[in-house]
């Protein structure tokens, strides 16, 4: 195990982070914040509690998720892009390094930056909204697992991308509409007939219900059955990884 | 032990996905401790080769060995052994000279060391510059801020691909000090270059690939001897309109104008040619006022070699 190299790319990452930490993190946090304002503390005002929970409450876990979604996406793709788009990657290649080391030093200091930023959302929400968290414990457990899996899902995009315009579409195209669409806002069970079902097939919905379960015990789907799907799409990008550094796709001919 | 051989090559090829062949069963063995200069026009497969052996770029068919480990199975410590000085610019551009040799250093599971890297920023003039970020500087900085990076962990073997492409004279003359110095360190030196006063001024040996073929490996020294011309010239004090038929000397020509007599000569032949060749013009009475004498360079083999006919007829370059 190369752990100076691992070491020394995490670190290289981190540091990205902290040089452009008003575009990486103050940027992130304020436009959640403006979710908290308007859904939360002016609209969520005149809504009902959803399963005993306050609106504004509510929807605490899902714009968390939104959030730590689109960003861990969008960190790790940069992350691997940037050096294939610079031809940097050369150094990383050359370097006496495994693939598996790689990923963990890019992947591990994406998340790393999502779980802070996770974190910090959640104290800024605490600002404009009333909750408490019943399994705090859990709550850390699915938002470092969630920030992880999505990493390798950003490592994946930023592998595959030939340019910046694919880099943006699936984040933007793909998960934010799933997110939307995934009962950030509401719950399943609000929803009409059919739609329930159809819902079920978004797994964004695993996502949120999972993570509001450990801040409010309560859930649409179980969470267990919720923490199994993330697992599944863990393993999924894990061998898609293991696939590109097994064929060299697209960073080796 | 192949105490001898630092690399070995034997067979390898390389097919790139869109079906061309850019290295056709090229087998090389490089000496430990050498400079060995790498010719070839555009295109020849020089990048490729080095990519290869440095791990980017897929190898082929073929074995690769660096002392004595094979390139992918012991990937680890060979790689650790190399530096690599690529022929492209690529470096991050926000970041500081100073943070990226860091980078580099991490990258081969070596310990940080700001004695060396101060010593190593210092002998590439760049010490002044360490907290500039890469964007700020010029172009000949950033080249010698990838030799910094290629050297921040101390490898045994250093591949320069063009190192001094676009490199002004001055900052060349430091570079192949600097390079000297490596090798009396005991680092093998493998270099890629256009300018072959440079090859012929630094390498002991000398490896010419043409169409992804090795078409000549041979001492330096003896590549100019073997193949090298000299040429006399002798100027006369007046012109003469032709050679006295009783002259009879190959390679020996009177100029145009009748004012210079030529002589070409292989160095390999021996030098009392030349002897033969004063005793018979002074016996014949023609005077000289001036003369000197020019070896071809490296340059001229190397052009004789790839243009001319083709790269599959000359001899395999194959050095043990
Ligand atoms: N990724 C690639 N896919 C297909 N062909 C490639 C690729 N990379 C290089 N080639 C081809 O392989 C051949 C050898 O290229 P290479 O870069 O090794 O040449 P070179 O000897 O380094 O040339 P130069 O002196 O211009 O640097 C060229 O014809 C080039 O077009
Ligand atoms: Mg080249």
């Amino acid at each position: 195990m190369n752990i100076q190299a691992i070491k020394a790319i995490y670190g290289f990452e981190i540091h990205r982070t902290l040089r452009t930490w008003k575009q990486s993190i103050v940027s992130p946090v304020l436009s959640t914040s403006l979710y908290f304002i308007v859904f939360g503390s002016a609209i969520g005002s005149r809504m009902m509690d959803i399963d005993g929970v306050s609106y504004a409450a509510f929807i605490v876990p899902g714009l968390i998720l939104l959030t730590i979604l689109v960003e861990s996406i969008n960190n790790a793709a940069f992350g691997i892009y940037m050096p294939r788009f610079t031809g940097t990657i050369y150094e990383i290649l050359a370097a006496p390094i495994s693939a598996f080391e790689i990923v963990i030093a890019y992947v591990g200091a994406a998340a790393t930056k999502s779980v802070v930023l996770g974190l910090i959302i959640l104290l800024t929400a605490r600002f404009f909204v009333d909750f408490s968290i019943v399994y705090p414990l859990w709550m850390l457990a699915f938002l470092v697992l969630i920030s992880v899996t999505f990493c390798l899902f950003g490592f994946i995009l930023g592998v595959w991308a030939d340019g910046f315009e694919r880099l943006q579409i699936v984040p933007m195209m793909v998960v934010m509409p799933l997110t939307f669409l995934g009962g950030s806002f509401y719950s399943i069970s609000m929803l009409p007939g059919i739609w329930q079902t159809v819902a079920l097939f978004n797994p964004v919905v695993y996502l949120v219900n999972g993570f509001r379960w450990s801040f409010y015990g309560v859930s649409d789907v179980n969470a267990a059955f919720s923490l199994s799907m993330i697992f599944l799409f863990m393993l999924v990008c894990l061998g898609v990884i293991w696939w590109i550094f097994k064929t060299g796709y697209k960073i080796k001919v | 032990m192949q105490d001898d051989a630092i690399i070995s090559i034997s067979h390898l090829s390389k097919v790139y996905p869109s079906g061309f062949t850019a290295l056709n069963d090229i087998s090389l063995t490089i000496k430990r401790g050498e400079i060995f200069a790498l010719l070839g026009p555009n295109g020849a497969g020089k990048t490729t080769l080095i990519s290869i052996l440095c791990g980017l770029v897929n190898p082929g068919p073929g074995e690769l060995k660096v002392d004595g480990l094979d390139v992918i199975r012991d990937y680890r410590a060979v790689r650790k052994m190399i530096g690599l000085v690529p022929q492209e610019i690529a470096i991050s551009m926000f970041e500081t000279v100073w943070a990226t040799v860091k980078l580099t250093r991490g990258l081969y599971g070596k310990k940080p060391d700001d004695v060396y890297l101060e010593k190593l920023l210092r002998s590439l003039s760049l010490w002044d510059k360490k907290n500039n970020k890469l964007m700020t500087l010029s172009g000949g900085m950033k080249r010698r801020v990838l030799i910094a990076k290629a050297l921040s962990h101390q490898p045994k073997v250093l591949f320069l691909d063009e190192p001094t492409a676009g490199v002004d004279v001055e900052l060349r003359r430091d570079m192949w000090q600097m390079i000297r110095e490596l090798k009396d360190d005991g680092v093998t030196i493998i270099l890629t270059t256009h300018y072959i006063e440079e090859a012929e001024d630094m390498a002991d040996r000398v490896g010419v690939i043409n169409k992804g073929r090795i078409v000549l490996v041979e001492e330096k020294a003896e590549l100019m001897k073997k193949l090298g011309k000299r040429e006399l010239v002798l100027e006369l004090p007046s012109p003469l309109s032709n050679l006295p038929a009783t002259i009879q000397i190959d390679g020996l020509d009177l100029s145009p104008d009748g004012n210079k007599l030529t002589y070409t000569y292989d160095t390999r032949s021996d030098y009392g040619e030349i002897g033969r060749v004063m005793r018979t013009l002074y016996e014949h009475g023609i005077e000289f006022r001036d003369l000197h004498t020019s070896q071809s360079s490296l340059e001229d083999i190397f052009v004789s070699l790839v243009s001319g006919n083709d790269a599959t007829d000359a001899t395999p370059g194959d050095a043990k």
